[in-house]
């Protein structure tokens, strides 16, 4: 196989490798360079971090201000642990929500279980803009859920969903249940009913085969899922952005903000690299369990 | 498995969906809404869609968005099946694990992350090289970064599970490894390549927030121009174009799925056919 394919194989893998490595992986070394420059009113919009003097000498200009910048100004920080909070709550109640979807459909009819998960991946892939603005549209306080619920006379008074953290856990639910539901299926359908059977001819109970046996081997599902949903979250933007209010300060609107508002791409630059360290570890478990479960 | 679920289950599978299909299809019956109140039903109308005609900056960054989504998802289906072919049928190379990390690292970025960190690199490219400025070419390059990353998961399965030994016998009778490739293994994999080309044209057309970044002041896709809208509140004109939006996105899924079950169904018949 090797042999054969010797000469040509380079010409299949360098376009790809090259291209994902200049448009993916050395922007990130441009991200760290940047993170060390400081704002000036010029085009780009900071300063130089290497240069060369007029002798031909390099020359380094490193910054610490902007990840001093990071530590000393507290919206950071209270965005940070925010964002965390959100999306580590968000993932339990969609891991709470999506284990039973999961279940349900591994368990289905072969017939149903096909059209079941089409209808689970068409918000998937749905404009994920258009998705939240149809969330807004339903908890608006003169919303769909309002007017129904003063209609039937459950509440006097609209419910305010709309600016609180409320809307913006509905949202990332909302938004990534898909994610969660699709990596724990493929493992769940994956097992092997026998082991349920002896299970049960050796006299356990249902929920006992379920904790003994479903459960552990549904792990690397639960992982993948989890981690779907956690990484994205953690950086939303669009979400905290169109349901949140001021309070509702995450990472990615932070960042956003320093970018588009106060144009200090440095600063920007500093809560991305940081943001990116606290992902290393969520995003290095995600990629052991998927190659594990590619090579399963 | 035991193909019976209880009640329960059965109940949480339902309400899961009623949450996800509720808004959108609140949305849908509203965009026909005569009233332009969007609390208020005022009976059936057309006159929203309508007026999308009139509107040129949408016209406009709905054709920008075409433009780019056929572009980026043309590139990616080249990109992601080479990628997919060196990852399954090249045991070992320098750089599988590297080409590993960067197909499935893209997945779970954040979006604001892959965007800031590309627009740095387009920055500092123009300033070293000239190139590229920022605009469609950006935008494209972006798009074809992380719809790479899906083509690749969708052929690489797709060619773990075909046969090996048609493609070996085909290089018995003589033809090269290239040659029994491309007539034996392509159109097995096809289907996958057709399908996730219509899978990154709808990531593309929804790309809000890399595109934002990269774009630079004279472009603006449709879901930014979109987003510039949405920020203001609800509306009924939106509440159309999204109508349309999800009903086209919701087609080519289906168009895309249907492909995959189809050329999955054959390649089972064609396997089942060899072994008799």
């Amino acid at each position: 196989m090797r042999r054969t394919w010797a000469p040509g194989r380079w010409l299949i893998i360098l376009p790809p490798l090259l291209f994902l490595l200049v448009f993916f992986l050395i922007p990130f070394a441009f991200a760290f360079k940047i993170s060390f420059a400081e704002a000036a009113p010029r085009v780009p919009p900071f300063t130089d971090v290497i240069s060369f003097t007029p002798d031909h000498h390099l020359q380094l200009a490193i910054s610490l201000g902007n990840y001093r910048y990071l530590l000393t100004d507290e919206v950071y920080g209270v965005a940070y642990l925010y964002s965390l909070r959100t999306a580590f709550f968000s993932t339990l109640i969609c891991l709470a929500l999506g284990y039973p979807m999961a279940y349900a459909i591994a368990r289905a009819p072969r017939s149903t279980q096909g059209l079941l998960l089409l209808i689970i991946m068409l918000p998937f892939w749905t404009s994920f803009l258009l998705r939240v603005y149809a969330l807004e549209g339903i908890i608006r306080d003169t919303g769909f859920l309002n007017t129904a619920l003063l209609h039937l006379g459950l509440i006097s008074q609209p419910l305010h969903i709309m600016r609180t953290s409320v809307a913006v856990y509905l949202g990332i639910i909302y938004s990534y249940l898909p994610f969660m539901v699709l990596p724990l299926f493929a493992t769940l359908e994956k097992l092997d009913p026998t082991l349920l059977e002896a299970a049960a001819d050796l006299g356990s109970p249902p929920w006992r085969a379920f904790l003994d046996i479903t459960l552990p081997l549904s792990i690397p599902g639960v992982i993948a899922g989890s981690m779907l949903v956690f990484i994205p979250a953690v950086g939303e933007f669009v979400i905290p952005s169109l349901l949140g209010g001021p309070n509702q300060l995450m990472i990615g609107r932070v960042l956003w903000d320093e970018f588009f508002g106060n144009h200090d791409w440095p600063v920007a630059s500093a809560v991305a690299i940081a943001f990116l360290l606290l992902l290393v570890g969520p995003i290095a478990i995600y990629q052991y369990y998927n190659v594990r479960q590619l090579e399963a | 498995m035991e193909r019976r679920s209880s009640v329960a289950l059965l109940s949480v599978l339902f309400l899961g969906i009623a949450l996800l299909y509720v808004p959108i299809l609140v949305l849908i019956a509203y965009s026909f809404n005569a009233s332009p109140l969007v609390n208020v039903w005022g009976g059936f109308s057309t006159t929203w869609y309508g007026q999308l005609l009139h509107n040129r900056q949408l016209l406009e960054g709905a054709l920008l968005s075409l433009e780019v989504a056929l572009a980026a998802s043309s590139g990616a289906i080249v990109l992601g099946t080479l990628a997919a072919i060196a990852l399954v049928r090249f045991a070992r190379f320098p750089g599988r694990l590297l080409l590993t990390g960067m197909v499935n690292a893209p997945l779970v970025m954040p979006e604001i992350i892959t965007g800031i960190t590309q627009l740095l690199l387009f920055v500092s490219m123009v300033q070293l090289l000239g190139w590229p400025h920022r605009g469609f070419t950006t935008i494209v390059l972006s798009h074809i970064t992380f719809c790479t990353a899906y083509v690749t998961i969708t052929v690489q399965s797709r060619l773990q599970a075909a046969d090996r030994s048609l493609e070996e016998a085909a290089q018995d009778l003589g033809a090269t490894p290239a040659r029994a490739f491309v007539e034996i293994t392509l159109p097995i994999i096809a289907p996958a390549i057709v399908s996730s080309w219509l899978l990154c044209f709808t990531l593309s057309l929804d790309d809000l927030v890399i595109s934002s970044f990269v774009a630079g002041p004279g472009a603006s896709t449709l879901p930014m121009v979109i987003y510039s809208k949405v920020k203001l509140g609800v509306s009924p004109d939106i509440n159309a174009l999204a109508s349309l939006i999800v009903c086209a996105v919701g087609v080519c899924i289906v168009a895309a799925r249907w492909l995959m079950i189809r050329g999955e169904r054959r390649a089972a018949l064609e396997a089942q056919l060899a072994s008799q």
